[in-house]
């Protein structure tokens, strides 16, 4: 992000009570996975929590680093396993991506937004300038008498021209469609590679939508 | 008359001069196929069908059987070859599964599937495809179309065989058009039928679309797989 100059302190930066040195030990030993949405609508990581019994069969083996559910902002320390949901769309989704590339050992797309692009992708066919147009200057739902504007400033993101699925801007390793993608098929690919087995879907479990 | 072809090393007895699909769906060897349709003539067009006969490669839709055929049809490289064909449509054109009316029961998705396609390793095009609408009952979502032709050969006026859909220009200006006229003239079961062959979304019968739930249709209940070896890909 363009903006980390600012006086701003993120969540993770802020004083905390130290935490038991033996279960951070415990904690250390772990394989670290993390997840994290990019332009997407965060059902993928629904489906990661889908996981449900599955996830905690694994937590023996495996410490949930960077993501939503524990809201730590950047990757702490490498991570074996990341998942990411969503297609990139904007600056700071580039970013984010390449922080994952280069803090991870593995990367997985994960849903149809990474994969391809998803439904955020809809608007490659228009040029951004309708796009912006559509949402902000004819937009039916306009307050009428007020004078429409484009957002722009330097703490928002720019808006790419064009919706890329991620391997177009980093190397992504596995993909995992679907829309989402069963909390069970995230299972099968994690419990793979935490077992150190080559990863296998079945076909039953391939899903596009 | 029969002769004894083989198939992945496997002796297997064939009918002269049956397209050479059939005989490996009768002997549970499955190919995939989205322009194939059992029973009519072959159009050859997708080429999702790709197997080696004697060292060639060849839609096996195409072939019909001949003495002293040596098949290869599991080799990593055909497997590989006929899901890169199945990208190669994927990227051609828009295929939005998630908000798409034929999802389930789409054959490219069901193809999709049991080729293990996860991604398409080309980019993704995005063309800028119309869709046409003027039909009093079909929507024609041309983002869809693969260009099968299954339409154009198959659905045609009742009265004077006229071709109700054609394909329009060539490569990538390439486009599936309908005559609306003879197109407002046809029965609710043409109909149906008509976007019941569409192998993708691009034939919408505008009465119909998402009227299954996730987990009942087609493709959901038995895959595509199965469906074909069985003999009954509708059942």
């Amino acid at each position: 992000m363009s903006n980390v100059v600012k006086n701003e302190i993120a969540s993770h930066e802020l004083p905390a009570t130290p935490m038991d040195p033996a279960v951070m030990a415990k904690r250390e030993e772990k394989i670290q996975v993390a997840m994290i949405g990019l332009c997407g609508c965060w059902g993928c990581t629904l489906s990661f929590l889908d996981m449900d019994a599955g996830l905690l069969s694994l937590l023996d083996k495996i410490n949930i680093s960077r993501a939503s559910i524990t809201d730590i902002k950047r990757i702490p320390k490498r991570c074996a396993i990341g998942f990411v949901e969503g297609g990139v769309a904007n600056d700071e989704n580039i970013e984010t991506l390449e922080h994952f590339r280069e803090n991870c050992d593995i990367l997985i797309s994960v849903g149809a937004c990474a994969v391809w692009g998803g439904v955020p992708a809809m608007r490659n066919d228009v040029s951004l300038e309708a796009c912006f147009k559509e949402a902000y200057i004819d937009s039916p739902t306009a307050v009428p008498g007020i004078k429409p504007v484009i957002p722009f400033h330097e703490d928002l993101p720019l808006i790419t021209t064009k919706v890329y699925p991620c391997h177009e801007v980093v190397k992504m390793d596995y993909f995992l469609p679907g829309c989402p993608p069963e909390g069970e098929a995230i299972f099968k690919v994690l419990d793979d590679l935490v077992n150190g087995r080559e990863i296998d879907l079945p076909t039953s479990m391939n899903r596009y939508d | 008359m029969n002769t004894e072809i083989t198939i992945d090393g496997k002796k297997i007895q064939a009918q002269i001069g049956k397209p050479l699909i059939d005989v490996a769906s009768d002997n549970n060897i499955y190919i995939p196929s989205l322009c194939y349709m059992r029973g009519k003539p072959c159009l050859g067009t997708c080429r999702v069908c790709s197997v080696r006969v004697n060292g060639h490669v060849m839609a096996s839709c195409t072939v019909p059987v001949y003495e002293g055929m040596d098949i290869e049809v599991e080799t990593p490289d055909l497997v590989d070859m006929r899901k890169a064909l199945v990208e190669f449509l994927f990227v051609e054109g828009n295929h939005n599964c998630p908000s798409c009316e034929k999802s389930g029961r789409c054959e490219l998705q069901a193809v999709g599937y049991e080729t293990g396609m996860m991604v398409a390793r080309f980019p993704y095009r995005f063309p800028v495809r119309t869709r046409d609408h003027a039909s009093k009952y079909i929507w024609l979502e041309r983002d869809r179309c693969i260009f099968c032709q299954r339409c154009v050969e198959f659905i045609r006026d009742e009265e004077t065989g006229q071709k109700i859909f054609s394909i329009d220009n060539r490569s990538t200006n390439a486009s599936i058009e309908i005559d609306v006229e003879l197109a407002d003239k046809m029965s609710p079961k043409q109909v149906k039928r008509a976007a019941d062959i569409c192998p993708v979304g691009c034939i919408i019968d505008k009465d119909l679309g998402f009227n299954k739930p996730i987990g009942e249709r087609k493709y959901e209940i038995k895959s595509i797989k199965e469906r074909i070896l069985k003999g009954k890909p509708n059942e």
